[in-house]
């Protein structure tokens, strides 16, 4: 699933202009995750048209990049993201960032950034994980 | 109290009579020893024995920083490398140093002018004088050294770099004079007054230099230190510090004209200012061996004037500087260049060449902030990619410059675009 980031300085007002961008372009947020420094902040949206919000958040002088990320299912269990993270480590791939995702759904789901998204879907569908694609 | 009142205090024909001698001198030297001049004065159709005295200075083309990075390393010497005793070097504007080399002579000539510098600044035989400016390429740290010892002081060089080591031998070895940069002395000045340690050090003088100063920060630091704060003016090209200095009445800083000839010129014209006037300094070095130098453009914007001073010095004084004709700028004594910054930046590749530079003075050091825009091409989301590249673009401008630099990445297309020259640079110490 791509994965739409965003760089934005810590000034006043620079996240609401991002939203307003998207709404303007009648784009839908599914998940954020906002990593922030003490200088810059990291924003990372799915969202229902990813081309098109890069597209409307560049044209309004931002920085956006598409990412490939995993978005992955999970039954709403005990140990059920042990699991994944076991099967990732002991495939020798490393996780960058996850968040959780927001569903709407009785299942969980998550966001992963690894260091080899093929390899990882391959592993994780091994042991029968499904995606959101 | 003079260190030499037969050349000091010179009439002014005598003076001129002594120039004369020394510029057919010296041009005759470089015509001679120097491809490079030779070939700069037959192109302009030139022979030594045209220029008969310093009336005819105008016939002789100028030499730039320019100049010295075309003949890198050694092609300005009028002196054969048996006879060069010591090399000193600055910071170019291509990452490559300017080297300048000095002759026994030479070395001895600098020693007397900052000898001169010093005891107009009240140091003699008997005082106790701490060095810290850097000891090493820069001419300040060796200048001001050879120079104290051979007017007799009892020299302590300290070096930069350890402020409660200087500030203890300061007090236990009761220095009473300090040459250093002026924000340094203030930052010492303050760390002392924290202290409540005014009181039991014996500061009588403080001779600073190698950055641009103000009255006031003059006058704020005498207040401090309760002392005598002098203004030493020098460049490696031409000598190091000691080729001006201002004496206890501070009305201009008194150039050793016997030894190196100033001129002021207006920079768009470049022909003589009228007198008074402010323009660009231009310095003749009359006597030196190792690497003479015509005519050299310092880029220092001063005005000059030829009335005797009260101290009964009749050397020519230069007003303080009212700035560069270039965009050179002297962070913590080191000649910074944007478009050395601009170089690296480019070479480096991974970021937009649009940055700004703002240099700010916080506890009287020089502060280095660069805002670097990020660029989608070389933008990623992970946060430890980005402070990755921060810290490289640090190290490309540590590397470049010389100085430590903080970096802050911002937004794509937020620097602003100017029309013609950009400004990159904010300089926010008001230093003039």
């Amino acid at each position: 699933m791509k994965q739409l980031s965003v760089f934005l300085e810590n000034r006043e007002g620079r996240l609401s202009d991002v939203l307003r961008i998207l709404a303007e372009k009648n784009i839908n947020i599914l998940s954020l995750s906002l990593a922030d420094t003490s200088e810059y902040g990291m924003l990372r949206l799915l969202v229902s048209e990813p081309e098109e919000g890069k597209k409307a958040l560049r044209d309004n002088g931002l920085s956006a990049t598409l990412t490939e990320i995993l978005a992955v299912k999970m039954p709403h269990q005990v140990g059920a993201l042990q699991n994944i993270l076991t099967v990732l480590c002991d495939a020798g791939i490393n996780i960058e960032y996850m968040y959780a995702l927001c569903t709407g759904t009785e299942e969980a789901a998550l966001a992963i950034k690894t260091s080899d998204p093929e390899a990882a879907s391959n592993v994780l569908e091994r042991i029968g994980v499904e995606f959101f694609r | 109290m003079i260190w030499n009142e037969t050349k000091e205090c010179m009439s002014r024909d005598q003076m001129v009579v002594l120039q004369n001698a020394r510029l057919t001198k010296v041009v005759n030297r470089v015509y001679h020893n120097v491809e490079y001049y030779r070939k700069k004065m037959q192109a302009v159709g030139l022979e030594p024995g045209d220029i008969m005295g310093i009336e005819d200075i105008e016939k002789l083309p100028y030499t730039t920083k320019d100049d010295l990075r075309d003949t890198y390393p050694f092609g300005l010497f009028a002196a054969p490398q048996s006879e060069i005793v010591r090399i000193h070097a600055s910071s170019g504007t291509t990452g490559k140093a300017t080297v300048v080399g000095y002759t026994r002579h030479d070395i001895d000539i600098w020693s007397e002018c900052v000898a001169r510098a010093l005891t107009m600044a009240g140091v003699g035989k008997g005082s106790t004088i701490q060095v810290a400016y850097g000891y090493g390429l820069f001419t300040g740290g060796l200048g001001a050294h050879y120079g104290a010892e051979h007017l007799g002081a009892t020299v302590i060089p300290m070096s930069t770099g350890n402020t409660k080591k200087l500030t203890t031998m300061m007090e236990d070895l009761g220095a009473t004079a300090i040459a250093c940069t002026p924000s340094y002395l203030l930052h010492i000045a303050e760390t002392l007054e924290a202290e409540g340690r005014i009181a039991d050090i014996k500061l009588k003088s403080a001779i600073c230099g190698a950055e641009p100063w103000t009255e006031a920060m003059r006058i704020q630091i005498e207040d401090k230190l309760k002392i005598s704060a002098h203004d030493i003016y020098g460049l490696s090209e031409i000598m190091g510090p000691g080729v001006a200095c201002d004496c206890i009445h501070h009305t201009g800083l008194h150039v050793y004209e016997d030894h190196f000839l100033p001129e002021i010129i207006t920079p768009e014209t470049l022909k003589t200012a009228a007198s008074g006037e402010t323009g660009e300094l231009v310095f003749t070095t009359l006597t030196k061996e190792g690497i003479p130098l015509i005519r050299y453009r310092t880029k220092d914007l001063t005005s000059i004037s030829y009335d005797k001073c009260e101290c009964g010095r009749t050397l020519a004084r230069i007003s303080r500087f009212k700035g560069r004709s270039d965009d050179m700028l002297i962070i913590r004594g080191v000649n910074v260049f944007p478009s050395q910054i601009e170089a690296a930046l480019i070479e480096m590749g991974e970021t937009s060449p649009h940055y700004i530079m703002e240099v700010d003075r916080v506890n009287n050091l020089d502060i280095l902030q660069m805002k670097v825009e990020v660029e989608d091409r070389y933008f990623s989301d992970e946060i430890r990619e980005l402070e990755a590249l921060t810290k490289k673009i640090e190290r490309t401008i540590r590397d470049a410059i010389g100085l430590a630099i903080t970096v802050k990445l911002v937004e794509p297309r937020t620097i602003e675009r100017s029309m013609g020259k950009a400004v990159r640079v904010i300089d926010k110490r008001k230093l003039v």
